[in-house]
């Protein structure tokens, strides 16, 4: 049994003329486990944000569900921490108090001093010591984000939810952080769930990156394992040989493909029930090509 | 940091302008009130000896024919020295008690702005609670703002009547009277700052589990406190501008009181010392005001 299922889910809207529904995705099924960092990448208004909304109990799915540790998920909680494209830090709060809000929220039963130390630990791990007397409106964005994976972080959650964490951050700054944010990744392992639509971000951080095809009616079209070893950073990702294979096939499917739904043009897969699976391997396993495989 | 900051900063304080355009407006207040000198010329012996006789001209040491001084007063509008030297005298009984309707002007000061702050406080309290609830339940929103837009328009004197009638009390009819002034316009802001709350913050609040009584100080009144606050400030000026006759009409003890025991004694000067004071009194609270609005207002 996988950590996180998300099961047969779909979500209807109900349409701008008032009759009938708008299907925004429908039947996605996706397994991840857990310490696995998953990445869905799409177009906007495929319906990404739904979902892992959905995941994070804050909107319900029409039909399916998500079930995390064996139990489906009815409303939002603790083990599953958003961090908000928009930051959603509370302007009237400084760093510290928006971290501490969380972590007094976490451990209830904890002490003062105990709570102090842990949010401490956290904004160092941000490296935003010095500025947690500040308020959100005096941070710029990628100190703001960082409060935000600070807070995420130090809830210890069973499942990080990172709504395209980065999209408000100017580039260099996103680099940056994105770094940091592997680092964070590498020491907790959290089991990770990112929805973005900046690839070369999904291939740094992510384990398996889940493309979506356009909405209405979306689905997962595929699934690109990402074989690249971690540690990764930036600079060194770009060398790996695999790099570019993935980042091409990505946005050829983006480009060319997420309005019908495939990438690939080799196989015939109309008759598939799920996605399809993609795997570069090794030079030295396989020949360098797309290996396909059909769902388990 | 502190909550709002507003454009740019003048080193300079026009201090010295507001005193110039003080001094011009007292000089043109004075002008047009002075009477000119009793001019003698053209009038009988008879006609000055009726006059005499009436008190309208006095006989002065050097044995010429002035006006009257003590009539002087009584005259047309006093001029700004004759209302300094009225304002000097109640300054200078202020906490004198003469009777049961003439206390000194620090305890009529002290009886208005109890008054309106009880009323005040009351509505702002009432209309913050009702708000958030209207502001987190748009159903009940809906359902009940034709109540309120009906109700808000109503003048808070037009109640009088009713209020006095059903409370049979003075006293608590002008509260009453600021309360009904007071109440809407922090009600209808609250209830669009609460629903305009953006949702993230209460998306955060429902995945860290907050109780709903954490929701509510932690997260819906600071975030909704800019909003509420600009509806307290039109709930405050629209109470201020309802105390002064509700006074006026209750025969209330109070600075509105004042103004109008002052025109039952035909005291000009009074009634415009009254008018100063409660305009002292509206700035008095107002800052008051301010220092409070200062601590909850926040920058997104």
């Amino acid at each position: 049994m996988s950590f996180l299922s998300i099961d047969h889910l779909s979500k209807y809207f109900p349409s701008h003329s008032g009759n009938g529904t708008v299907c925004i995705f429908e039947d996605v099924t996706v397994k991840i486990n857990k310490g696995e960092f998953v990445t869905v990448i799409g177009h906007s208004g495929c319906g990404k944000s739904t979902l892992l909304n959905i995941i994070a109990g804050l909107e319900t799915p029409t039909e399916g569900g998500a079930i995390l540790n064996g139990q489906e998920v009815t409303g939002p909680g603790l083990d599953r921490m958003v961090v908000f494209q928009s930051f959603a830090l509370m302007p009237w709060m400084t760093v510290f108090e928006n971290v501490a809000l969380a972590v007094r929220s976490a451990y209830p039963t904890w002490s003062s001093q105990k709570i102090k130390a842990h949010v401490q630990k956290y904004i160092t791990l941000v490296s935003l010591q010095g500025a947690e007397t500040k308020k959100p409106a005096a941070l710029s964005g990628g100190m703001k984000q960082r409060v935000g994976l600070a807070r995420a972080f130090s809830i210890e959650p069973k499942v990080l939810l990172l709504d395209e964490p980065f999209a408000q951050i100017d580039a260099l700054t996103r680099g940056v952080i994105q770094e940091e944010l592997v680092q964070m990744w590498n020491a907790t392992r959290n089991t990770v769930f990112m929805v973005t639509h900046d690839v070369d971000e999904a291939i740094l951080l992510s384990d398996r990156i889940m493309l979506m095809t356009n909405g209405p009616s979306a689905r997962i079209a595929e699934i690109v394992d990402v074989t690249i070893p971690r540690p990764r950073s930036r600079e060194t990702i770009i060398e790996d040989e695999h790099y570019y294979k993935i980042r091409n096939h990505i946005i050829h499917f983006l480009v060319r493909h997420a309005s019908h739904g495939q990438a690939d043009e080799s196989g015939d897969h109309t008759e598939r029930s799920g996605p399809v699976e993609i795997h570069f391997r090794t030079q030295q396993t396989k020949p360098v090509e797309a290996a396909l495989c059909g769902r388990p | 940091m502190t909550g709002i900051t507003m454009g740019s900063k003048s080193t300079q304080h026009p201090f010295f302008i507001s005193l110039f355009f003080l001094g011009i407006f007292l000089f043109a207040w004075h002008l047009a009130t002075i009477s000119p000198p009793f001019d003698p010329a053209g009038k009988t012996e008879e006609e000055l000896l009726v006059l005499e006789f009436n008190g309208d001209i006095v006989r002065t040491n050097d044995g010429r024919y002035a006006w009257n001084p003590e009539k002087e007063k009584v005259k047309g509008v006093p001029g700004p020295i004759t209302v300094f030297e009225k304002a000097w005298t109640e300054l200078n009984e202020a906490f004198v008690i003469k009777g049961t309707n003439d206390h000194g002007i620090a305890f009529l000061v002290g009886y208005t702005v109890s008054r309106f702050s009880v009323g005040f406080m009351a509505a702002s309290a009432v209309a913050i609670l009702v708000g958030i609830v209207l502001g987190m339940n748009r159903m009940l929103f809906r359902a009940l703002n034709p109540f309120i837009q009906i109700l808000k328009p109503i003048s808070p004197l037009a109640w009088m009547p009713l209020l006095l009638y059903t409370v049979k009390d003075p006293t608590w009819t002008a509260v009453l009277v600021v309360f009904m002034a007071a109440v809407w316009p922090t009600l209808a802001t609250t209830a669009f700052g609460v629903n305009s709350l953006r949702k993230e913050y209460l998306q955060v609040a429902a995945i860290l589990q907050l109780s709903w009584f954490k929701r509510l100080y932690k997260v819906i009144l600071p975030g909704a406190a800019p909003t509420i606050v600009n509806g307290l400030r039109i709930s405050f000026g629209s109470a201020l501008v309802a105390v002064v006759p509700a006074e006026m009409l209750l025969g209330e003890l109070g600075v509105g009181y004042l103004s109008w025991i002052e025109w039952n004694n035909l005291d000009i000067a009074g009634v415009i010392f009254a008018i100063l004071v409660v305009g002292t009194v509206g700035v008095l609270l107002d800052s008051g005001f301010n220092k409070l609005a200062g601590l909850v207002t926040y920058r997104e």
